[in-house]
């Protein structure tokens, strides 16, 4: 299939931030993690041909970037939503409540964390602290935090969210 | 302005600094808004521009509005404060800002006010914390103009490597990160170390849920950190460094960034520092969301481009660590300390704090607790006056029940050891640890087995899976204690649970494994009879598990 030149430009542009990265670390196999940060900003996951290229580029074995890939928690290789809802499960939300809070968005979505909604609307996912302790029980919807979390008050902010 | 600073010398410290504070006298009032994260997430930031606005449209110009670093009490943000006067204003909201600028030429705004001579004020002494929520994070004059760099200045001109480790090592600094080793003597083992190439490592790789001290510290007075490394590398001899932070911290990252291009322009940092030859070149490596990575050696595989898996030790990094160069290894609080005990001398910084424990711990305060938010007290400081004074007790009339130290690695202090002195030892010795400064405060209705598998579900993800005690322990550590919150559990079960405890305690590899057990060692050695409720009587006191219904026998 014949790509429209729109979207090779734009992954074009992308794969030269990710050119840019490896070339500030000189190519060298230490800036695999900078590499696939910068990858995970451009695409929003890490896609097979990434790091396939990836891993061409810093000469490391294909399983090496796999495994270092499927390590840290902070890099997913499938696709995001268009909104994403972080609910943080730190101690301070624990204890104020914050399991609730999970428990809401995953039945009312039909999603449980690391999951995406069928329409590809809203990624649930869970944080181990947002430093937000004082707002808690809090959680980041796209780039906001919010805090101060009920049940309710997640759901509708939600609704807000989903719907604009 | 920042980008007329040049190439500075020593002699242009002390002359930045006079121009500051004569540039800052020229203004009458200088209000100053909270825009560290915790208030920017409650939109400080547009308090700030609201303020601006409001200085021009009146045409202002005695007064200035500067954004800074964290004042502490985060739950009342977002916080502002009104200097030279002190007023402090709470909870501020955009709406607010022209009743706060026309209070300049009257009275305060009596319903914003947040009262200063509380013990939340009063009871804290800021070392760490002294720039925070005084200096613009994002202004090198700022720092230079309290003094900032003038260390790093007097230490290169004065002092030997040799005489920069003694100082450390008699001021009795210990690693801020947890486990409270002796800064002086590691210095002085990387200092010792052969080897031509040398590296500084600043670990900002807060894991810890519940503790948010570095990357205030990061956020507010960034310099102060680069400054504490720059010395330290000068002190061991190397020339390269890194800081490792979460990538979960944005706002830390940029001003990390920003603090050092500046210094580097500056030649504050970077090749021939200060016009002397010393050179030290800093990078900054993002972590990418594992709590092992906290681990020194785990850090480095990490900052290698590896998987952040541990290795045993020895060697040591302080011997073998980065690409098997000597390496020293610090937390950001440890590296903050350093300016100011060059500055007042270590006598100074010895006569703070106990016996053995020296110096202040920055505390972060959350959960049911009146005043969340950054504290700093003196080593020894007890939990009460801690709680029920600084932090002002337990809202909504409940009672106290345990504070959580140490995040994943610590546990549970009940009531009855309130008057505990906070330092090392005697929180080791509660069979929690003093860990890097995270304390939630839980009342009655927090389960201490439910928190403890809490925890335990924490340590089982975050476990790297190298070593089969910690991989395979803290799954099955966590599946009993799963049963006992869901009333499956006999005393058997139990007596299983606490073995494998001191199994995984004594033979796993690194801090993450020999230090999962502590939050079910700490709940079961003060709440055992909950632990028992739970097993014998199906019953939770706290009222928080939901035990499954009794299978119906046949009649």
């Amino acid at each position: 299939m014949v790509q429209s030149a729109s979207k090779l430009s734009v992954d074009e542009k992308r794969r030269r931030m990710v050119i840019g990265t490896m070339r500030r670390n000189g190519y060298t196999p230490d800036a695999l993690i900078e590499t696939l940060h910068t990858v995970q900003s451009a695409f929003g996951y890490l896609d097979d041909t990434s790091l396939h290229f990836v891993a061409r580029e810093l000469h490391l074995p294909l399983s090496k970037v796999y495994g270092v890939a499927t390590f840290y928690h902070a890099f997913t290789l499938k696709p995001e939503g268009h909104h994403r809802c972080v609910i943080c499960l730190g101690t301070a939300c624990y204890i104020k409540g914050s399991q609730s809070i999970l428990q809401a968005v995953t039945k009312d979505y039909h999603i449980t964390p690391g999951e995406t909604t069928e329409d590809g609307e809203l990624s649930l996912l869970t944080a181990r602290c947002l430093g937000s302790c004082s707002l808690a029980p809090a959680a980041i919807l796209d780039e906001n935090v919010v805090g101060n979390l009920t049940p309710e008050r997640a759901l509708t902010e939600l609704e807000g969210l989903t719907k604009s | 302005m920042i980008h007329q600073i040049q190439a500075l010398t020593p002699d242009d410290l002390p002359r930045i600094a006079e121009a500051e504070k004569a540039a800052d006298n020229a203004f009458e009032h200088t209000i100053h808004v909270c825009a560290a994260a915790g208030c920017l997430s409650q939109h400080s930031d547009q308090v700030q521009q609201q303020l601006e606005h409001s200085i021009q449209d009146y045409g202002l110009t005695y007064c200035r509005v500067k954004g800074v670093g964290c004042m502490g009490l985060c739950s009342a943000g977002p916080l502002v404060s009104v200097r030279p006067e002190g007023t402090l204003y709470r909870s501020v909201t955009p709406h607010d800002a022209l009743a706060i600028i026309e209070s300049l030429s009257g009275e305060q705004v009596d319903r914003l006010v947040c009262p200063t001579n509380r013990p939340f004020f009063t009871q804290q002494t800021r070392i760490v914390l002294a720039n925070s929520g005084e200096i613009d994070p994002e202004r090198l004059e700022d720092y230079i103009a309290v003094g900032g760099y003038q260390q790093l200045a007097n230490v290169l001109n004065d002092l030997t490597p040799g005489q920069v480790v003694d100082q450390i090592s008699r001021s009795g600094l210990r690693g801020r990160g947890g486990a409270g080793y002796p800064t002086g003597l590691k210095w002085a083992t990387v200092a010792k170390a052969s080897g031509s190439r040398k590296f500084v490592i600043c670990n900002a790789d807060e894991g810890d849920p519940g503790a948010f001290m570095d990357r205030s510290v990061l956020e507010s007075d960034p310099h102060r950190v680069l400054e504490g490394m720059t010395i330290a590398a000068y002190a061991i001899g190397a020339s390269e460094g890194y800081i490792y932070i979460r990538a979960e911290y944005p706002l830390a990252i940029k001003r990390l960034h920003a603090a050092i291009r500046q210094a580097e322009r500056a030649k504050l940092l970077g090749n021939g520092i200060l016009g002397t030859s010393f050179s030290l070149n800093l990078n900054i490596r993002l972590g990418a969301g594992a709590f092992v990575c906290g681990e020194e050696t785990a850090l480095i595989a990490s900052i290698e481009g590896k998987r952040g898996q541990p290795r045993p030790r020895p060697p040591f990094p302080a011997e073998s660590g980065l690409w098997n160069a000597p390496t020293l290894i610090n937390n950001v609080e440890t590296f903050a300390n350093i300016a100011p005990i060059i500055a007042n001398g270590p006598e100074w910084f010895a006569a703070i704090g106990t016996e053995r424990s020296k110096g202040t711990k920055v505390f972060a305060l959350a959960g049911k607790i009146v005043n969340t938010g950054l504290i700093e007290v003196p080593m020894g400081t007890s939990l009460r006056t801690i709680i029920n004074e600084i932090g002002e007790g337990i809202p909504d009339g409940h009672r106290f029940k345990a504070v959580q130290t140490g995040g994943p690695s610590g546990g549970c202090i009940p009531a009855d050891y309130l008057d505990t002195p906070v330092d090392y030892e005697s929180l080791t010795s509660m069979g929690s640890i003093m860990g890097s400064g995270g304390m939630i405060v839980m009342d009655e209705y927090s389960c201490m087995v439910d928190v403890a598998r809490y925890f335990m579900e924490f340590c089982m993800s975050e476990s790297c899976g190298k070593c089969v005690p910690c991989r395979v322990g803290t799954v099955e550590m966590y599946e009993l204690l799963s049963r006992i919150v869901q009333g499956r559990a006999s005393m058997e079960d139990m007596e299983m649970l606490l073995e494998l405890c001191e199994m995984v305690k004594a033979t796993s590899l690194c801090g993450l494994g020999q230090s999962a057990p502590n939050p079910v060692l700490s709940t079961v050695r003060y709440f055992k009879d909950e632990y028992v409720a739970h097993i014998a009587n199906h019953i939770c006191t706290a009222g928080q598990c939901q035990f499954e219904s009794p299978t119906q026998e046949v009649q």
